[in-house]
This record gives structure tokens, sequence and C-alpha cells, in this order.
């Protein structure tokens, strides 16, 4: 784990310094600036133009806790992320459980309620939030003045559904779920015994993905609807090409991805004499 | 100093006597476009930063933005020696900072000294920069202070309004503040809380004390979209500079909260890469470096339809450097370009080219293609690039739109070279033509179409980078005006910018704020802010 | 074929036909500016109205289907493939290798690839030809896709490892290539199938946002994310519903493609 951060950060370092603009800033066009100022820029930005350098000198001082300044916002990184991350992590962990709920509320009832035209009308709805741009999503909940988790739900809830849904097809197809079936066995109690164990593993493997689709999500929403989070602070981030805060972000980003898909992983193990 | 004309001291009059009627109190609530980089007013090169300096800062001069005329402010009076390169000024007794610190010539020696230390890099000193050497500050008296710069600088006094005083005693440093209101609290990435300064020095005709206002809620809000509907849901009192398709769409509903002030300082315009050893193919440099071919493409382009189309006519064609909203500099000589594809044909046959079966090729059969870059998230400017696409196929150009993020653009237009067409705006904030030094000066950084030549490399560049020296070294007015005609004669003549529309300063004010009088100069909407009220039923909600 | 696949190609075909036969159905030519009547409501010549240079919308529609329909499935295999291959052999070899791979997919899924893109735009040539800019852009897009559903893949993979009929299978000496490609990914199906069909309109939509990196089509070719952004202009909408059509021609070929491919969906 230790190394993909560290491998993960070097690469992100290494793809923003490759990257063209990294030492240009839109004030630099300002005609009022003299020469002498706008090389003073471009020289502490140069500071970091050494990638190894900059990233080993950044190792060091993150071993005790400084992880640099932001050169966009001219404060610690650590402060910034420090005052995001719990905004972030409401609207993500929000957004998440309400569209793993959705989904699969939608999806089991799918396979309950035998009514094609049902199934019918969640395949189109889930079609549909697919379609629409996240950034208009994000829009329409601040015109209807809705929370902003919403819109994160709306955009994770139809790539669970079909996945979800693929899954349970496929299961239903298995003999001894056409069996349990014909015996007269209950919906509900074929869903729960016989198809989710079988399925079960991809499942949890897709909740330790969908933390990542949430993460990408934010930055859309967050920008739009006017939110301190992670999301729009990448976004500024990029836009500025700030070598310390991006590399952090990418840091906490990795962290967290790791983190959920480890405990997909440990929770997909412990299961596994079950599910076999 | 003081030409105003008995039209506009009657609505001055008017305005003062509307306002001290009106209520005073409330909270003023409006959109910065991107977070403020610094508080501190000498590092300020951001428009948010700035938006909170003219907010905040005490200035010894202030050019009043609706005459155009620099008026005294925490100067009383002011002089200038003969050969531009000092100023006196004679402040203000009995004003204070907002912490209660007592304002003296001190504090002005201090921020002059501060601002003009080579190791600080201040753009707002940047200004002041004319020669080598050091400046020199004398402080005369407790309300007397003479600054010396090392050379003449152009259009000195009016620079002063820049130049926000700060406190050389006062433990606060640059929070405490001269201004209308002080910087109060601030969340990076939501909001700037400005709060009343207690300490003032202004007051109105009836004596009493300014800003009306209690504060200013400044929320930090980047979407455009979002500041529109925001202020149709009366969350925000006014937009400053608001796009064209908003003023259409708030206008259409209630004409009452939209303003047109006319055609503003700032210009969209386009120019070829003359740069010799650019990283592009060799004819293709010989192109842009013809007057012939920038010419005719200039002449090709149909600017009333881009004002029409792109700008929904909140825009007008532009005819040089200088947008006629500037009333001192302009050159009122210079004529509107016409859009005559023949002619523009003409003069390419000048140089060899010839129109074969709807393709345009030089001399050497060479088809003529090339590219405009320009910034992505510019729906205005890509609408432009669009349309002149189109306007310059009909002359058989086979024209590429590129839009680039801002930092790959710059890369480009500054460091590798490896472009052939750009379209971009400038953003005029200075009347003056010496803000523009390193644009018009051959050796200058923002040259864009050949930067920091070593010699001018061509005998218009040298003429121009002579008669910038001239109006930059002179002191009397007509001599520098004239100086300056003629390089935007020769800057119309030559194309090395073509200059397409100059945007009209547009702005939303709702109809709870009172007082208010959008100019075309920045800050358009709420320069005489000290001076704004809310509607007492407005102002009640918001204590 | 049961009645609602049968419509649903039928939907497929209309667009497909539809936008081959664009110069007849709207002759006004999607790049053509019609100066004077800008953001026009349908009218008979222009039946979606017009945008906002006065460029016909029924012809920008229909020429940016030619684009997007033909380039985004094709995307949209590459990328399934891709997860299908990472994450199917690393989930069926297990051990060492899998937790490899699954590093490296969260790698993957971690690292800001917009600078990489940016990288790209640099390196192309600023005179590319629209259609060849294109092209890249869904390249790009295939290629950096897979990783969120390798991580699916892998887990129904390691599941099915242990599995009886594998096991089975490998007794009666199987190879492993074998195995993998008539066993395994095949079993896995359903969840390439959900990502192939997940992936069309998001490489769709991802492929206008790329326009800001000077990725994409170009102007004046016009494309299905190209015409969806317009709709970013939710605040200032006052029920131009034809304004519309894209997302609604966008939301039928969607779901008349999910109709098409999981035909369980249908027979059950």
């Amino acid at each position: 784990m230790l190394i993909t951060v560290l491998v993960g950060a070097f690469l992100t370092a290494t793809l923003i310094r490759l990257a063209p603009g990294f030492d240009a800033d839109v004030q630099q066009l300002d005609s009022r600036l003299s020469h002498e100022t706008v090389e003073a820029w471009r020289a502490e930005r140069a500071q970091n133009s050494n990638i190894v350098r900059f990233y080993f000198r950044y190792l060091g001082a993150a071993l005790h806790g400084d992880f640099g300044q932001s050169q966009t916002l001219n404060r610690p990184v650590r402060q910034l992320i420090a005052e995001r991350l719990p905004v972030t992590a409401r609207l993500v962990g929000w957004g998440v459980l309400l569209g793993w709920t959705l989904a699969l509320v939608l999806a089991f009832s799918v396979s309950l309620i035998r009514w094609v035209g049902f199934r019918w009308i969640a395949v189109v709805c889930a079609g549909a939030l697919l379609c629409i741009p996240s950034a208009v999503l994000a829009l329409a909940f601040v015109i209807l003045r809705a929370p902003a988790f919403l819109a994160i739900a709306l955009v994770v809830f139809p790539k669970i559904f079909s996945i979800t849904r693929s899954f349970l097809e496929k299961s239903y197809e298995l003999p001894h779920i056409v069996t349990a079936r014909a015996k007269g066995i209950s919906e509900l109690r074929v869903l729960l015994w016989h198809v989710l164990p079988v399925s079960g593993g991809q499942l949890i493997a897709l909740a330790g993905v969908s933390v990542s689709l949430a993460l990408g999500a934010s930055i859309p929403v967050e920008a739009l609807c006017g939110i301190a989070g992670l999301g729009q602070l990448a976004w500024q981030a990029a836009l500025g090409r700030d070598l310390p805060l991006l590399v952090t972000l990418t840091v906490v980003v990795t962290v967290v991805t790791l983190a959920a898909n480890m405990t997909s992983d440990i929770v997909n193990e412990s299961l596994k004499p079950r599910a076999a | 100093m003081m030409r105003r004309t008995p039209l506009i001291r009657l609505a001055i009059i008017l305005l003062i006597a509307v306002s001290s009627l009106a209520q005073a109190g409330g909270e003023l609530r409006f959109c910065l476009r991107s977070e403020p980089k610094t508080f501190n007013p000498l590092l300020v090169a951001d428009d948010a930063s700035e938006t909170i300096r003219y907010l905040t800062g005490g200035v010894l001069i202030r050019v009043n933005r609706l005459t155009q005329a620099a008026e005294p402010e925490l100067a009383t009076s002011w002089k200038l020696s003969k050969d531009g390169r000092s100023i006196t000024f004679t402040l203000r007794d009995k004003a204070f900072f907002s912490d209660g610190t007592p304002f003296t010539a001190e504090d002005v020696a201090t921020t002059v000294r501060q601002m003009m230390d080579p190791q600080l890099h201040s753009p707002t000193g940047d200004a002041f920069r004319s020669g080598t050497g050091d400046v020199a500050v004398q402080v005369l008296a407790p309300n007397r202070v003479t600054i010396t710069f090392p050379a003449g600088v152009a259009g000195l006094d009016r620079q002063f309004d820049q130049v926000a005083i700060m406190s050389a005693k006062s433990p606060k440093k640059e929070m405490a503040v001269l201004g209308p209101f002080y910087v109060a609290d601030y969340k990076a990435g939501s909001y700037v809380l400005l709060r009343r300064n207690p300490n003032y020095w202004k007051k109105d005709t009836n004596g009493r004390q300014l800003p009306y206002l209690d504060g200013i809620r400044l929320d930090i809000q980047s979407n455009r979209d979002i500041e529109a509907l925001r202020f149709r849901r009366g969350e925000i009192d006014l937009i400053n500079s608001i796009d064209a398709e908003y003023y259409d769409r708030i206008g259409e509903a209630s004409p009452a909260l939209v303003r047109d002030a006319g055609p503003s300082l700032d210009s969209e315009q386009m120019w070829f890469n003359q740069v010799e050893k650019a990283p592009i193919p060799g004819y293709r440099i010989a192109w842009f470096r013809s007057r012939n071919f920038r010419r005719a493409v200039s002449e090709a382009i149909n600017r009333d339809d881009l004002a029409r189309v792109a700008f929904s006519s909140h825009a007008k064609p532009a005819m040089g450097p200088v947008s006629p909203a500037n009333k001192i500099w302009f050159n009122a000589k210079l004529k509107p370009i016409a859009y005559n594809t023949a002619s523009a044909l003409q003069r390419l046959q000048k140089d060899g080219f010839r129109l074969d079966k709807g393709v345009l090729r030089d001399k050497d059969g060479h088809q003529v293609e090339f590219s405009i870059v320009t910034n992505s998230g510019n729906k205005y400017r890509e609408r432009m690039a669009t349309m002149i696409q189109q306007d310059l196929g009909k002359i058989g150009m086979k024209v590429n739109v590129v839009t680039l993020d801002f930092p790959s653009l710059i890369e480009r237009m500054t460091e590798s070279f490896n472009y052939e067409a750009a379209l971009l705006g400038l953003t005029n904030v200075d009347l003056d033509p010496n803000a523009q030094m390193t644009v018009w000066l051959s050796s200058g950084d923002n040259h864009q179409w050949n930067p920091r030549q070593k010699s001018p490399e061509t005998s218009w560049e040298a003429e121009i980078d002579r008669l910038m020296r001239e109006q930059a070294s002179a002191v009397d007015f007509p001599v520098r005006k004239a100086a300056f005609d003629r390089v935007q004669e020769i800057v119309a003549d030559q194309a090395p910018f073509i200059y397409l529309v100059n945007k009209n300063a547009l702005s939303a004010i709702s109809t709870a704020l009172q007082g208010e009088v959008p100019v075309v100069l920045r800050p358009q909407t709420y320069w005489n802010i000290e001076r704004l009220t809310l509607k007492a039923e407005i102002a009640k909600t918001r204590q | 074929m049961n009645k609602l696949r049968r419509l649903s190609f039928a939907l497929l075909l209309a667009i497909v036909l539809a936008s081959l036969g664009a110069d007849f159905l709207a002759p006004a030519g999607y790049a053509t500016q019609f100066r004077e009547t800008p953001n026009s409501p349908p009218t008979r010549a222009h039946l979606l109205g017009t945008d906002a240079l006065g460029r016909d919308r029924l012809a920008r529609t229909l020429y940016g289907t030619r684009v997007s329909l033909l380039l985004a499935p094709a995307a949209a295999l590459l990328s399934t493939l891709l997860a299908g291959m990472i994450g199917g052999f690393a989930g069926y070899v297990g051990g060492a290798w899998q937790k490899a791979s699954m590093a490296f997919t969260d790698l993957f899924l971690s690292l800001p690839w917009l600078f990489l893109l940016i990288t790209v735009r640099a390196l192309l040539p600023l005179n590319v030809s629209p259609t060849a800019s294109v092209m890249v852009t869904f390249a790009l897009l295939g290629i950096l896709g897979w990783a969120a559903s390798a991580r699916v893949v892998c887990a129904g993979a390691a599941g099915m490892r242990d599995s009886e009929f594998v096991l089975l299978a490998r007794a009666s000496g199987i190879g492993r290539a074998r195995l993998l490609f008539i066993h395994i990914l095949p079993n896995l199906k359903p969840v390439l199938l959900a990502q192939f069909w997940l992936s069309i309109p998001i490489f769709i939509l991802a492929e206008a946002n790329l326009g800001i990196l000077g990725l994409g089509v170009a102007e004046p070719l016009p494309s299905w994310g190209s015409l969806l952004r317009e709709l970013e202009d939710l605040a200032t909408f006052s029920g131009e519903f034809w304004k519309l059509v894209p997302l609604a021609l966008l939301v039928v070929v969607v779901t008349s493609f999910q109709f098409l491919i999981s035909h369980n969906e249908v027979s059950a």
C-alpha cells in the first residue's frame, strides 16, 4: 500500500511537470507588470522543475507532517486539506450511501416484481441519468435548492444499478436457483439465501470502486455548487498547476481508494467459504 | 484637476441627495469569481484581490470612474515637479486606520518604500519603475511627504489610484486599512466578509459618516450560471460585468435590473505569430510577417457580425488599440475597419497569393491553412473564432480552431511559440498608455506577436519604440498624446494586433440597491461604494 | 426476438439511417452560419431551430450522431476488453499477481489523467483535422476507462477460480489459457456487457469535456457531447424544449443498446 502511494505521488508529480504550462500564470499577461516581476514568479515556480529533487524534498517534509505551501492559494497544503476533507467526506459518504440504496432497492425490486413494464422504466431511468452530464445534474440541484450529495448519488446510482442488475440476472440463470424458484420458495428468500451469496463478491468489489467514482463526481459538483471541498480544491489546483497541492491530493485520493478497495477485499475474503 | 461638466455635476449632486435620504445600513452581497490570492495591497495582481483592495484600501488620489479625473482622497492636494520625477502630497489631518492607528506621512513613506523594494516584486510598484536607481522618500512634516523617482514617470499622480496606503505602526499590518471597509472574515473557497470601517474619514454633505452600508459579503463563486441564478433569486445584489447572454435573459424578464454602459476599455483581438524562430513552417511565418496578409485577414473579418451575433449586439466593432471609451487617449482620427473581401483579395494578390477553386495558395503553391488558438471556457471567444473561420473561408483560407486551457496557451504564446494565430482579450484597467509599455516596446514581454526582441526587427516597430519612449518621458500632455496617437495609427496600418470588438460594460443591479451609477471603468458598479445604500426593507433583513 | 428488442433495433436503425441521410434530411449543413437568425426557435427552414451562431440544430444533431455513434461504442469495446483481460487474468491467477494488478488498478483510478491528456494535446500538431482529433480522443478514453470495472471483473474471476466447475475443468486437464477464455471470461459476460453499455454515454460526455483541453471534436464539426454541453446553460433555460432533442436521442440510443445486448432481460 505504501509503495502504491509513493509511486502514485511520483507519477502525479511527473505528469504535472511534463504537461505544458507548468510555470505559466495567467497574470503574467498583465501588461502593467515589469519583466523582473514576471521573471521572479517564474523563478519561484521553477524551484520545483527538477521533479526528482522536488519529490525527495516533498517526501522529507511530508514525514514531518509538512506537505508544503500551495502555490495558488498561498497557504499550507496541510491546512487546506484538513479544512476541506470533512466537507467532501460528508458529501461523498452520503452520496455513495444514497446511490447504493437507490440502486439496490431498484435492482432487487426489478428482480422481485415480475412486471416487464417496471423493468423497462427502471432501465430507461438509469439510462437517462447516465446521459445527463454531471455538471448539468449539479446545476439542476442548485436550481432546485436541493443538497449537492443528491447529485453525487444520481451520478453513482445508474452505474451501480446496471452492474448489480447484470449480476442478479446471471445468478437467476444458475441451475440451483432455477430449481429453488421452481420449488416455490418465496422470491425474497431466493434472493437473500441463494442469489446474494453468488454475486456478493462482485457487489462488494463494486462498493470499493464506487468510492472513487463518487470522488471523481465530486469535482464538477463541488466546483459548480460552490462547496469548499477537496473536489473544488483539486479543480483550482489543476488550473493553477499547483504541484505540492496536487501531489498531496493524489496521495489522499490514493489512500482513500486503496482503503475502500482493501476493505472490500477483506470483507470478500472473510465471506469466501459461504460464497463457494 | 476638476474638469466636470455641469451635467455630471448635477448627476453627482442628485446622487448624493438621493442616497442621504435612504436608510443606512445592511449588508451588500455579490460574488467574487475567483479566490483572492492575497490581502496585501502591494502584491495584488488578480481581479478578486483587486476588488478587495478597492473596497478596503485608502488611496492618496482617486481617479473618478465617472469623470475619469484625478481627485483628492487621503491627500488634500499634491504638486508635481516640472520634470515629472517627484510629487509632494499634503495629507488629510485626523484620519485613522480601521484599528485606530493615526494616519501620517510615515505611513505613506513606508508604503512607497515597500512597494519599490526590488525584493518584493510588487506588481503595483511596477507602474512606477521608470529608470534604474532608488526612490527617495522625504517626510517634510507629519502631513507632508515628497517622493522622488529616479526618472520621470508619465501620469505619475494618476498611478497613485492603485496604491493603498498601509500602516507603518499598526500591529495588524496590511489588515489595518484606510478604506470604507475592512476584512472581518475570510473562509477560503467560500466567502470574504467585509465590515464597515468605523474610522473611515469621509463624510457626506450632511456631515454623516460614510459608508452607508454596514458590510459586504463577497461569495466566491466561479460559475457564471450560478451567479446569474442567485441574482435572479435576490441572493446577491449585483453582477459587475455580466455576460451578454445572461444580460439578455435577465433583461427580458425585468429591464430595470440590467444596465449597458456602452463600450468598455476591454478589447478582443487576434494576432499572428511573427517570431522568426517559432517551430512552424517558414513559409507560414513569411505570410504572418507580411503587412498585406494581416490587413487582408483584418478586412475579411465581418466585425459587425461578431458584435451582433457573438455578443448579441452588446459590443462594438473595434477600431484600434484604444477603446473609444478611453476619453483621454483614443485617437479620434482612426476609422472603422470596413468588411471588404474584394479589397482583402487584392491585398493578397499583391503578395502573390491566388484563389484557385476556392482554395487560397501562396506564390509557391502552399495552401493557406492555419490554426487559431484561444482559451477554452470562454464561449464568446469560441464563437468569434468559429465565425472568423467561416469569414476567412470565403477568401479561401482554411482555419482550424483549437481551444486550450490557459496554462498550455500561455506556454505556447510565451515560451515555445508553437502556435500560428491567437485570439484573446486584453483587459485594460488603466487609461494611461504607460501601463502598456510592455505591449508596445519590441523588447517587451507582452509584445505578443514577437516578444523580447533584442533590437526592433522592423522599421515600424522601431518607430513605435521611439514614440512610446517619447510619450513616457514627456511631461506635457499634448506631446504625449501626439506620440501615442501616432502609435495608434501605425498599429492600425500594420495590424500586428487585429482588433475585433470592444465589449460593452454590462451589469445587473438589484432594485434594492440605491445610489448606483454604472460606468465603463472598473469597478463598473461599485466604484462609489461608500455612497451606495440598500432599501430600508432589505437592509433590515440583513443586519 | 420479442417486441422490445425489435423496437430497440428499429429505433437504432432509424437513427443510423437518419444520420447517414443527414445531407438529405437537413440540407442546411452543420457548419453554415445563418447569421440573420441566431438562436431561432423551430421554423420550417430549421426544424429544430438554430444555435447561437445560427447553425441548423437538426443538421448538427444528425452529423453529431455520425461521430459519436461510431466512435463511442468502439472506445467502449476497447476499454471493456482491457477490463476483461486485466481483471480476468488477475482474478484467475490470484496470489501475488492479483495483488499487484489490483494495486496497479487502484493507482490508475487515483492519478490525475487530465495532465496526460494535456500533454497529448501538446504533442499533437495544431492543424490536426477534426476527425483525427476526435479519433485520438476516443482512443485515449478507451485506454483510460477500464480501471473501475477491472476490479469488479477480478472479484468475479477470483470467486470462480475456486468454484466447482472450474475445479472440475482443471481436473479434466484443460489448459490454463483455454480455461480462462472458454470458461471464465464467458461467465463474466454480464459484468463486461454492463461495462460496455455504461461506457458509451460516459465516453460521449467525456469527449465534450475534453474540448476544454483542445481535444475532441474541433469547430465546426459537431458531436453529441458538444451539443449536450449546451445544456450546461441550464440556469438560463426557459422552456426551449427543442434544445433537449440531442439528450433524448442519446437516451434512446443508450437504452436501445441495453435492451439489445442483454437478451436475458427480455427473455426472462
